[in-house]
């Protein structure tokens, strides 16, 4: 395998839990629901995955309690803002810290007991492609379930009538309800999908990424999805596209500071935030495109009349 | 019932003019944590320091202790309730409350005080350090014996004297093998995140580096050093469970024997505020056993390791230059613990600039 390769898997694995919490949480806003608890439900999603996998043995058991997990503790947040309707903002920052808490403490007896891996999956004959093969098929799942979800929601979003009507609940709840949409059952589904695709990236931190658990192991990756999303103009190429950025210039700077080039190193950390920002900027230059993708009811409240 | 007899023992005690109060009520020995108990990492060391001396004393001593404390002025409260409740000895373990701990201390000169790794002390408010870079010495000359390209790479945390001084020291034992060894430094910026550690390592490995030492908190890099066939050194804990056929050995901190003879001086009424740095002699600092590698090369590395205990051996003894090749000791000079611990600058043979700290 030569560099080149092997630095593009890097890149591939880095990116990856950023590109599947931010498709899940792009859903969440479209509905019109903003969830800033995407690092407490991502820990949340880790620690259930490596408790899984561990009982369990198996990692694939493991991916299916991450994602159960992350689904089950978004249900807690939409049950707080969307049935007692409470503040979202306040909701999702709660349910961050509760999600670090709680983590830790399901977690603790399973601090430095040797994960299981998920490994990857070789295709016969694809996976000898020179070049391409390690790099398109002989994956881990998550990365295959990653690709799958970008190809799904585009569709489910742009293409279907049940995407159009969640579309019409994030842009106009009042106009979506009268027209008979059932706005909170659209936004408690569209809240559990995005816990369920932040609960799989935990899951892809703590068996793929590092296959081990440690409190606080997300480590802020939840927020620079939240921020994907809102700077990929709530467009699910470009939440994709920022998200393999971040994780291209993280690995790329710390072969930059291995082949001794010349820039301080805390610059250097810097630059996958600084760089992901720009770009995303650049591509959303142009704004009327950028106020119709955003969902015109996000993170207001909606009480039906009875 | 119980409470009044206890009562009533206690004041005949007192009035027979026994000591033996200190039987029926513990003493209160304090800890305070920058990280969780099971961070697997710097304040595990701690809390396994604390359990060992709660097991030592028994029933004689109490060992409560604050976790998650952020370093700040959460600091300054956590401590003071901890004096305020009627601890004896408060252990605060992070360099980043020394300034807490300083205050606090001047408030309560009856409470006696100890703060891990910092410099600033008081009448009744000790510190306390360990010489890692006698560990990190050894690795270096491990290193230099196993690499076949003459060279490591470095997972650094944040550009601080410590660290500084671990990378010198590290780099100072394999030229003491090896004089053509290349020491690269990658920076993570931060202590704590398992997935950018593992990503330098891998940046690392793919680079060609086949030797992986590191000075952050999680034991990524050694799995990515386990699965990638490499090897590497485990880091304030024996890492040895991630890394079976990787770790060669680990620089372990071992605070329980400090902690046990500051609370005896504390029982008998000797302690004083002292600073202390004790470090592979004092049992502070111990070394993982020696595995995965060559019979002659553990066999030096023991040497070493005695060499160092009976101080025949100091890492920082000339001639040594500094990275730009200016003299910094003369042959047989050894270098002083102030310069020491506020080493700010590369020796001759680290691979890196170093970054502006502050």
């Amino acid at each position: 395998m030569s560099v080149f390769e092997a630095i593009l898997l890097t890149i591939i694995t880095a990116s990856t839990p950023l590109v599947i919490a931010g498709l899940g949480e792009l859903v969440v806003e479209r509905s019109g629901v903003l969830n800033l608890g995407v690092e407490g439900m991502v820990i949340i999603g880790a620690v259930a995955a490596f408790v899984g996998a561990q009982i369990s043995g198996s990692p694939y058991v493991g991916l299916l309690t991450g994602i159960v997990g992350g689904a089950l503790f978004s249900l807690l947040f939409g049950f707080l803002t969307l049935t007692l309707v409470t503040n979202q903002v306040a909701t999702g920052l709660a349910l961050t810290i509760l999600g670090l808490g709680l983590s830790g403490m399901i977690g603790e007896g399973y601090v430095s007991v040797p994960g299981v891996q998920l490994h990857e999956i070789v295709f016969p004959l694809l996976s000898d492609i020179p070049f391409l093969g390690p790099v398109l098929f002989r994956q881990d799942l998550t990365f295959y379930l990653s690709i799958a979800l970008l190809v799904g929601v585009n569709w489910f979003l742009f293409r279907s009538r049940a995407g159009l009507k969640l579309r019409a609940v994030g842009d106009s709840h009042g106009s979506a309800h009268a027209l008979g949409i059932d706005v909170i059952r659209t936004r408690y589904l569209a809240v559990m999908f995005g816990g369920a695709c932040a609960g799989l990236a935990g899951a892809q931190l703590s068996l793929v990424y590092t296959p081990q658990w440690v409190e606080n192991m997300s480590a802020g990756r939840g927020w620079v999805t939240l921020a994907l999303v809102v700077f990929a103009s709530w467009r699910p190429m470009r939440v994709m596209a920022g998200g393999y950025l971040f994780g291209a210039v993280t690995i790329l700077q710390f072969h930059a500071q291995g082949f001794g080039v010349g820039i301080p190193s805390q610059f250097l950390s810097m630059l996958p935030y600084a760089s992901t920002i720009v770009v995303l900027v650049i591509i959303s230059q142009n704004r009327r495109a950028t106020l119709i993708n955003t969902p015109a009811s996000l993170g207001k409240a909606f009480v039906p009349e009875r | 019932m119980k409470k009044l007899a206890l009562a009533l023992t206690t004041t005949a005690a007192a009035i027979v003019g026994f000591a033996a109060a200190a039987e029926a009520a513990p003493t209160k020995v304090c800890f305070v944590y920058v990280g969780s108990h099971t961070d697997g990492g710097y304040s595990q060391a701690h809390d396994l320091g604390r359990q060992q001396i709660q097991k030592e004393f028994g029933n004689k001593i109490e060992t409560p202790y604050l976790e998650n404390v952020p370093e700040g002025p959460d600091a300054e409260r956590a401590i003071e309730r901890l004096a305020r409740s009627g601890c004896s000895l408060i252990f605060s373990t992070s360099f980043g409350f020394m300034d807490a701990t300083v205050k606090v201390a001047a408030k309560f000169p009856k409470v006696k005080f100890e703060h891990a790794t910092g410099f600033k002390s008081g009448p009744n408010l000790a510190t306390y350090n360990s010489r890692f870079y006698e560990g990190r010495y050894i690795l270096g000359q491990i290193a230099a014996k196993t690499s076949k390209n003459h060279g490591a790479a470095y997972i650094a945390s944040f550009p601080i004297p410590e660290v500084v001084m671990g990378i010198n020291s590290f780099e100072q034992g394999a030229r003491s093998i090896d004089p053509s060894f290349k020491l690269k430094v990658v920076w993570v910026n931060t202590w704590f995140d398992p997935g950018k550690e593992a990503d330098a390592a891998k940046a690392m490995v793919d680079q060609g580096v086949d030797i992986l030492t590191q000075h952050t908190d999680t034991t990524a890099p050694m799995q990515v050093a386990e699965e990638r066939g490499i090897h590497a050194f485990g880091q304030a804990s024996d890492m040895i469970k991630a890394g079976p056929k990787a770790q060669l050995t680990a620089i372990i901190d071992t605070w329980g024997n400090y902690y046990s003879k500051r609370v005896h001086a504390l029982l008998d009424g000797t302690w004083k505020s002292e600073q202390s740095w004790d470090g592979l002699k004092d049992g502070i600092l111990k070394m993982g056993d020696y595995t995965n590698m060559p019979d002659d090369v553990k066999k030096m590395a023991q040497e070493t390791e005695a060499k160092i205990k009976s101080g025949e051996l100091a890492p920082f003894t000339g001639p040594i230059n500094k990275q730009d090749g200016t003299p910094w000791l003369k042959a047989g000079e050894k270098a002083d613990d102030g310069t020491l611990l506020g080493m700010n600058f590369y020796i001759e043979g680290v691979d890196d600039k170093l970054p502006a700290s502050k």
